[in-house]
């Protein structure tokens, strides 16, 4: 059972993670054009290099 | 644009003796200027890069942005850029564009309360994931200090999570109970409370079970619920805001001998306004030069035009149809008639609040009964066996199992499903529980010019007439705006008339058009220039030499699906009345046309409104469509109103649904969605009825355990989303 130890933290570290992703996004205002976010993808314009 | 966000700088002395250095110290004060463009007819990604590199080719723009969901577009830009310079840059690249305007945008932004409830729902389901992992190995068999163990971690996990995700429940019961009321957020946090307490206790004693698990889902779940809801507001909101952000209150004022644009806040009572044809009156006022004619319908619903001269008062509203016009300001901002009415409304709408939601009659049965049954059976268990830990555990199992989860997703699941689908076919749902009244709807009331009718004219008589004297009022309307002239000239064009020559061609502003054919003098306008006796119909009379005037009447068109919308709600059953403020043929023809058997001509805004209170008074359930400010006040008093978007701000405003498109058919639409939904809400409520008979006596007797409570509440609230889902 030493193992829950090491798994427990692990877990909980990587739920943390998690969370502190999703609070940036939303920080980031990423989810306020979902819509165009995903037609943006499919979009040629930048892919040689990054939008200055 | 920045003009209606920009604070008044009249600290400036010099402003206050040169009214147009105001507009420069401004000019250098804001260098930057962040202008918003509705994108109606943008759909895909090549629009998007399209729309973005075009505005970005603009000189001055330093930045634009399409956002898609919004069909909108923000734009960075030096102040010299103006927003109708972009609007055409973006007409000729192909895709209608509309300046918004941000001083009205910039409150539906930042959607700060979203977010918030985005955040802690966010926060309660990453913790819910946690906790509920260390629960299934404490339901799969851990014991003694293994469970404690995660007892304690799943404590350590829950109690942070409470004390933020919780919030909103414990500010709303708090606000309840200082109003000394039960609403549904005081069993909520009864329940949150008493497990926490009960659950940390049993965990210090190494007890079997601890609801941590049951008490982060619950709040997970609620949040979602409560999320939905905002959300399915919030972008009603912002739609309807945008609807008025559309009509960007900007005016061109005389100032010396100067033409300035202001934004419609800064005109003084004294400035002498100009109004181009086309353009609404942003004033109270009287007009000081030009001669043209007037367009009251949505003021009054009258569809003839009026004639206006100098000396004739203007109200803010009415719209200028030939002539230029200037308008000497009497009263501005807040005191036109326009804001009078408009405020009146506003404060006519607080009486709505005498409806109560199905949400909140199921509220006032379920409080008290939780609270109840929970006390009950701590007595009852207390009173059985002594045992203080014993009677508290199943107090708190009976209220966990009891929360309203599928209560709490009931409504909000099955508006949001309702308001999108609605939203899709073109309306625009304003008010929470405006979906549950118009579902009792069976009564309804419209109005005439600019509801039924689309307030563009179309000629009827026009075989009644010989070629030749079509061709010359084809020649003399084709140089005029006039709305009369151009359905005629589009009626003659349609059955294939080719003008006459006419020469020497001049239009009087306000009195028709006048010209020389085969060296006699021709009119086209009003029955008194052209020597006839005026009648009731909206008519255009044609006046040759001394030949007698004949006139061209006109009715006004139908708009789309307005005949549709009116046999299908006869065909429900539904009572269908025509009340308008106009002459009495023009509505009865109207109600023939469309075969409505109840009409009412020459209603005055109060007449309407006491009509409408009248068939409530009969019991009936009232909804009112109606578009012109003389509606207004009908509107308020309906049980249920719906308005097009052409429609008055304030018309707007005082109604709960908004229709988007110019199709009226959607109304009978909306009502069997109404319905429809309001069953499913009914329905939602039923089976969160159904699954507490089920659990609350397995908790009762004391058979509950944090996995039944688990279980029971996933169950619950999966089968009523899913539920939702079904509407049709």
């Amino acid at each position: 059972m030493e193992v829950l130890s090491y798994l427990i933290p692990i877990s909980l570290l990587l739920g943390g993670i998690g969370l502190v992703a999703f609070i940036y996004t939303v920080r980031s205002n990423q989810y306020d054009d979902p819509e165009g976010d995903a037609r943006r993808i499919l979009n040629n314009d930048w892919d040689d290099h990054p939008k200055p | 644009m920045t003009a209606a966000i920009r604070p008044a700088i009249s600290a400036c002395p010099a402003c206050v003796a040169a009214p147009g250095a105001q507009a420069l110290a401004e000019q250098a004060l804001h260098a930057k200027a962040h202008i918003a463009l509705s994108l109606p007819t943008i759909h895909c990604s090549a629009c998007i890069s399209t729309v973005e590199r075009t505005l970005a080719a603009v000189p001055g723009v330093t930045s634009a942005r399409v956002n898609l969901t919004l069909k909108r577009a923000t734009v960075e830009a030096e102040a010299r850029v103006m927003p109708d310079q972009l609007v055409k840059v973006l007409e000729g690249a192909g895709y209608e564009a509309h300046e918004l305007d941000s001083g009205t945008l910039s409150v539906t932004q930042n959607d700060r309360a979203g977010r918030d409830l985005l955040m802690r729902m966010a926060v309660s389901g990453f913790a819910m994931m946690n906790v509920m992992l260390l629960s299934v190995a404490v339901w799969s068999g851990a014991t003694d200090a293994t469970r404690d163990l995660f007892h304690w971690v799943s404590a350590a996990i829950a109690l942070p999570t409470l004390a933020f995700s919780g919030v909103p429940f414990y500010k709303s019961a708090w606000s309840a109970l200082r109003a000394r009321r039960l609403n549904m957020d005081v069993p909520i946090v009864l329940a949150l409370g008493l497990a926490v307490v009960t659950s940390l206790w049993e965990t210090s004693l190494s007890g079997h079970h601890a609801y941590f698990d049951a008490t982060v889902a619950l709040v997970f779940f609620l949040l979602t619920g409560r999320y939905l809801d905002h959300r399915t507001r919030a972008i009603a909101r912002s739609a309807a805001q945008e609807l008025s952000a559309l009509e960007v209150p900007r005016a061109t004022v005389l100032r010396g001998e100067v033409e300035v644009q202001l934004p419609v806040a800064e005109l003084r009572t004294g400035d002498l306004v100009l109004v181009r044809p086309g353009g609404r009156m942003p004033v109270d006022g009287i007009i000081a030069e030009g001669r043209s004619e007037i367009d009251r319908s949505l003021l009054t619903g009258e569809t003839v035009p009026v004639f206006a001269e100098p000396g004739l008062a203007v109200s803010a509203g009415e719209v200028n149809l030939t002539g230029p016009l200037t308008v000497r300001a009497t009263a501005v901002g807040r005191d036109t008639s326009l804001h009078r009415m408009a405020d009146l409304v506003a404060i006519a709408e607080s009486g709505r609040s005498r409806y109560t939601s199905l949400a909140d009659s199921a509220a006032k049965l379920y409080a008290p009964g939780v609270h109840i049954l929970a006390a009950l059976s701590f007595a009852g268990w207390y009173v059985y066996s002594w045992d203080m830990r014993t009677a508290l555990n199943i107090a708190a199992a009976v209220l966990i199992i009891t929360c309203p989860c599928a209560l709490g997703l009931a409504v909000p699941a099955v508006t949001t499903a309702a308001s999108g689908k609605l939203f899709r076919r073109g309306m625009l749902i304003k008010d929470a529980t405006a979906l549950e009244r118009l579902a009792q709807v069976d009564t309804v009331v419209f109005d005439k010019t600019g509801t039924l009718t689309a307030g563009t004219p179309e000629v009827v008589n026009l075989a009644d007439h010989p070629q030749r004297d079509i061709a010359i009022a084809l020649a003399l309307a084709e140089g005029s705006s006039h709305p009369l002239s151009l359905s005629l000239v589009a009626a003659a064009k349609a059955v294939g008339i080719a003008a006459a020559h006419v020469t020497d061609r001049v239009e009087v502003p306000g009195f028709g058009t006048q010209g020389l054919w085969q060296g006699q003098t021709v009119r086209l306008g009003r029955a008194s220039w052209t020597g006839a006796a005026p009648g009731a119909e909206t008519s255009a009379w044609l006046a040759i030499g001394t030949e007698a005037p004949r006139a061209f009447t006109f009715t006004d068109r139908l708009r789309p699906g307005a005949a549709e919308a009116v046999s299908r709600l006869m065909q429900q059953g539904i009572r269908v009345l025509l009340i308008s403020g106009d002459s009495g043929a023009v509505v009865a023809t109207l109600a023939q046309r469309l075969g409505i058997p109840e009409w009412q001509a020459e209603a005055l805004p109060e007449q309407k409104s006491a009509r409408i209170a009248a068939l409530q008074a009969e019991g009936r359930h009232v909804l009112m469509v109606g578009d012109g400010l003389n509606d207004t006040a009908a509107l308020t008093t309906a049980d249920v109103s719906i308005s097009p978007a052409s429609a008055l701000d304030a018309a707007r405003v005082a109604s709960d649904i908004v229709l988007l498109g110019s199709d009226l058919a959607p109304i009978a639409e909306a009502l069997t969605t109404a319905q429809s939904a309001t069953r499913r809400i009914r329905e939602n409520f039923r089976l969160a009825t159904l699954y507490n008979i089920i659990a609350v006596p397995v908790a009762v007797v004391g058979l509950a355990t944090p996995l039944v409570a688990a279980l029971a509440m996933s169950l619950s609230s999966i089968t009523v989303a899913l539920n939702a889902i079904r509407l049709k």
